[in-house]
Parts: C-alpha cells; sequence; structure tokens
C-alpha cells in the first residue's frame, strides 16, 4: 500500500474522485511530519528563553553590551518559554538535545525523500508551474481562500511547494548551520560557514531571523489546516488517508460520507 | 464520527493542549531522568567533537584590526576578600600558582618566574554562554609548559582550576577541563590583555584561555591547579561551579 501513496501526481495511480478516501502521506513523512514538529516546537520555545539571556543582536564577528545592536528582541513571556521562568541552563539542556532529533530527523527526511522519489516527484517545481500567469492565479486562488478540489488537491500547489522548498532546503538547514557556527567546538573543526555568514554575531542574528521565518510558518500552516478542513487535514497526516475534497464540475453526487466530512 | 470534531473544538483543544504542554515541560524539567536523558545530548555533543576535531585544532584567530574596541567583563569584577585585596595591593608581587594533585613533582611558580617563560599571543573570540561575543588578544603561559614541569601521572584524566574569587555561596570559583584541552597550544594562562596586564575585571593576575569553549570555562584570578583522575570528589561532583550552582554543561563546547 505505501507504494500507492499519493503524495503528488503519481502517474501510476488512477483519478480518484472527490469524496473519496485515498492514501496520500506515507509513514516517512508522517513519522517526521510529528518528531519534526516536536523538536521545532521545543527548540523555538528553548530557543526564546536563550534569547532572553542576552536578547540583543549584532552583526560581525563579536557583540556584547558594549557594542551596537541592530535590534533588541523583546523579553518573551513564560508562556512562550522552555522552562517558563527564567534557566538558561535548562533552556540549552532542552534546546542542544532536541537538536539532534531536529537535525539527523530533517537528514533522515531528506535522504529517504530522494530514495522513494517523494521530493523529486512532490517538491520540484515545473517550468509551467512557475509562469507568471500560473503564479498569479494561485495567488488570487489563495487570497479567496479557495482551496483546490478533486485531483488538485492532491498535489501541493505552487505556493505551497515554493513555501515547502524553502523551509526544508532553505530555512532548516540555514538554521543548523547557523546554529552549529555559534559552538566554539565545532568552530575548531571548520570556520568556513562562520566566514560565510560573516561572523559569529551575524550568524546569531540570521540564525534569530530564521527561527522567526519557522515561527510564521507554523502560524500559516495550522491556519491553513484550519480552513481547508482540520479534521481530513490532521489525519492525513496521522494515518495517511485523505478524502478528495469534491470537485464542483462532478456530476457525481456526494457520498455520505462526504457529507459528513463536511459538516 | 467527524461532526465530534468542530472547528471551534479544536483551537479550544490545541490552545488547552499548549497550555498542559507547557506546565508539562516544565515538570519534566524538574524530573532527575528526564534532565539526565536531556543532558545525552551534551554527552554526544562532547563525543561527537572529540571525534571531529584533531587534538590540536586552533580556534580561529583574528587581525589585530578586528578586536573589539572594548572586552567586556563579565561574572566576577573584583574579588571579595582580605587576600585577594593584600595582593592587589602589592601588585600580586608573591602571587603563587601551585600545581599539585595527580603530578610527580608538584610546582609552586611566582608570578615573575611565569612572566619569563616563554609566551604566546593570540587574538581570539571569548563567546559567553549567553550569546554575547568580544575579541581580544592575550598573552600568557601556554598551559601545557607548565604541567610538564609537574609531570602529570597516568591516573589524571582532568585538571581542576582553583580561583581566588569567593561566589555567593560561599565556595571559591572553581573549573576544570580535560587532558585534551589541558595541553591544547592554545590553552594558557594569560597574564596581558591588549598587550597590557590583566586589569582586575578581566582575572588580574592570571586566568584561563580555552579557547574552543565558552566563557564560564575561562577561569580567572587562578592560584591553584589540580590534576585529578575523576571530578567525582570535586565539590558538587560537576566539575565547576557554574555545573554545580545552576546545571550549566561541564562540556561547554556547544
Amino acid at each position: 500500500m505505501p507504494n500507492k501513496a499519493i503524495e503528488g501526481n503519481d502517474p501510476g495511480v488512477r483519478n480518484p474522485i472527490g469524496g473519496e478516501l485515498v492514501y496520500r502521506h506515507r509513514l516517512p513523512t508522517r513519522l517526521w511530519h510529528w518528531t519534526n514538529a516536536v523538536a521545532i516546537i521545543v527548540m523555538l520555545m528553548s530557543g526564546l528563553m536563550i534569547s532572553n539571556a542576552h536578547p540583543h543582536l549584532y552583526w560581525g564577528e563579536y557583540g556584547s553590551n558594549v557594542d551596537h545592536p541592530w535590534f533588541n528582541p523583546p523579553h518573551f513571556p513564560g508562556w512562550a518559554t522552555i522552562p517558563s521562568t527564567y534557566n538558561l541552563s535548562l533552556a540549552r539542556h532542552w534546546h542542544l538535545f532536541f537538536a539532534w532529533i531536529f537535525a539527523f530527523g530533517l537528514l533522515a527526511y531528506m535522504l529517504v525523500g530522494l530514495i522513494n522519489r517523494h521530493i523529486p516527484r512532490d517538491l520540484t517545481l515545473s517550468r509551467a508551474e512557475l509562469a507568471p500567469a500560473h503564479l498569479w492565479q494561485d495567488i488570487k486562488d489563495h487570497a479567496r481562500l479557495k482551496f483546490p478540489t478533486g485531483q488538485e488537491a492532491l498535489r501541493f500547489n505552487v505556493l505551497q511547494k515554493i513555501t515547502y522548498i524553502g523551509v526544508v532546503f532553505v530555512v532548516l538547514p540555514l538554521l543548523i548551520v547557523t546554529g552549529l557556527s555559534l559552538s566554539p567546538g565545532f568552530d575548531a573543526v571548520m570556520h568556513w560557514p562562520l566566514d560565510l555568514l560573516g561572523g559569529r554575531s551575524s550568524a546569531r542574528s540570521i540564525h534569530f531571523v530564521c527561527a522567526g521565518l519557522i515561527a510564521g510558518f507554523i502560524v500559516l500552516h495550522v491556519t491553513l489546516v484550519l480552513l481547508a478542513g482540520p479534521y481530513n487535514e490532521i489525519r492525513s497526516m496521522i494515518t495517511g488517508k485523505f478524502r478528495v475534497p469534491p470537485d464542483p464540475d462532478e456530476t457525481r453526487p456526494p457520498s455520505r460520507a462526504l457529507a459528513e466530512d463536511m459538516s | 464520527m467527524s461532526n465530534l470534531i468542530t472547528r471551534r473544538g479544536l483551537v479550544t483543544g490545541l490552545a488547552i493542549g499548549a497550555g498542559g504542554l507547557l506546565s508539562g515541560c516544565d515538570k519534566l524539567g524538574q524530573n532527575t531522568q528526564f534532565r539526565e536523558l536531556l543532558k545525552t545530548g551534551e554527552h554526544g555533543n562532547y563525543a561527537l567533537q572529540r571525534l571531529l576535531q584533531d587534538r590540536t585544532a586552533l580556534a580561529e584567530e583574528f587581525a589585530p584590526s578586528q578586536r573589539s574596541p572594548v572586552f567586556r567583563a563579565n561574572g566576577t569584577r573584583m574579588p571579595g576578600g582580605d587576600d585577594y585585596a593584600r595582593h592587589l595591593a602589592t601588585g600580586f608581587a608573591d602571587w603563587n600558582l601551585v600545581i599539585d594533585g595527580a603530578v610527580a613533582r608538584p610546582q609552586s611558580f611566582s608570578l615573575s618566574q611565569i612572566k619569563t617563560m616563554p609566551a604566546r599571543q593570540q587574538i581570539t573570540r571569548h563567546d559567553c554562554v549567553e550569546g554575547w561575543s568580544a575579541i581580544a588578544k592575550w598573552t600568557g603561559v601556554p598551559l601545557k609548559l607548565l604541567l610538564d614541569r609537574a609531570s602529570v601521572s597516568r591516573q589524571a584524566r582532568y585538571v581542576v582550576l582553583h580561583c581566588a574569587d569567593p561566589q555567593s555561596n560561599g565556595t571559591m570559583y572553581y573549573e576544570s577541563i580535560d587532558l585534551v584541552d589541558a595541553y591544547h597550544p592554545q590553552t594558557m594562562l594569560a597574564w596581558a590583555i591588549n598587550d597590557e596586564l590583566l586589569p582586575v575585571q578581566n582575572g588580574a593576575p592570571l586566568r584561563l584561555r580555552v579557547e574552543r569553549q565558552l566563557g564560564y570555562k575561562q577561569a580567572k584570578y587562578v592560584q591553584r591547579i589540580e590534576a585529578v583522575p575523576s571530578l567525582a570528589g570535586i565539590y558538587g561532583g560537576g566539575g565547576g561551579y557554574w555545573e554545580d550552582a545552576a546545571g550549566y554543561e561541564w562540556y561547554a563546547g556547544v
């Protein structure tokens, strides 16, 4: 069954119709999604505690209280941090433990995704998708909260693809590289990442900005799940099963199961 | 089944779940076993960095122009107590550095002896655990030269640095490093910063520089270096003041 999962437009799979329950997300994708979700949330919240220890961001090789920060992050309140009261050492233990799960999880996801062809099939952009007219249409659809139906709902739309590619291949790897560069022990192994990033204070700034981008992604992602139908969307990421939203053009009357889902 | 899950219900559930998650995280953080689990991250980082690092892999060194205009002082800025005040008043004329513990020939060096030994200069970046960093030039004697004079015994695994600054809980500051870092070419007891004798706030008259680790390992006001086979008998057993007092990592390479 996993081989038949429709994570995108697999030509080998027959055309499912609206109302049908299809296998959409394969086990590796689902496993990574949830372990990564936990790791990312723990790292974001413990990261905010770490930020509270010195809420000033600098650019360049160095930066401390006597230097000029380009940005002073706010003091993050207890409900947003792990732990909820000030404790830098414990926040670091949380952060650096989950860093292993996060980094090796992403590596495993990328390797499996290349082997099972999830990445080349579902997370690559075609020239047609990138055509301005197509992009504009997708932007308009998103603005009107017009969610794809029928077969269209089974593949990632172009804005979704660009977002996922940006998160998985740019922002998350950059978080790892900048995070590693903050380690003086790692810098002794290789300091070319720091040279590339413009110094440790710059790396720390980029780390913070990327964390902000991920927080923004989570808000957008959860909002869209809630708008698109949380039951169906969350089920598809737990069991893999996804009910195809009916295509308004389809002549076939919606099934009873579908009617229940839409309630 | 699906009509049991409404959008409103789901949002409420997520909010309650998030609240529960947060207090759950605090409870987990207070659990000794869970903290031990989290600390496997530190052990993993120590093992991985020792595996990837060449023993003598150097921390990056910088050009004089890349130094911080002001090197921030942190931690103790003026050690309390009469002893240190007396040393300060006499310009550290009878400050001694003792090397003992698991060594064949315990040593006692005067400050002037140390300053006549071969010195190393390096411009390196100091990274505080809080997130700030500062670059300065350090001059001092490589720790290896001092340890070789004392001939560290084969049982020794760590060196403990005993300092002259009393902390709020009454103990004097202490730190420890393994022998890989102790014999590292950049590890030194520095007596000058930016070509001037160390000011009190930066650790006068002697401070440790162990460049591949964070700031709290860079013990200031060093008086005694003790070679030990294990850290278990040293104060709380964590290997350092901040390790014992607040649970910071002993391996501060990350």
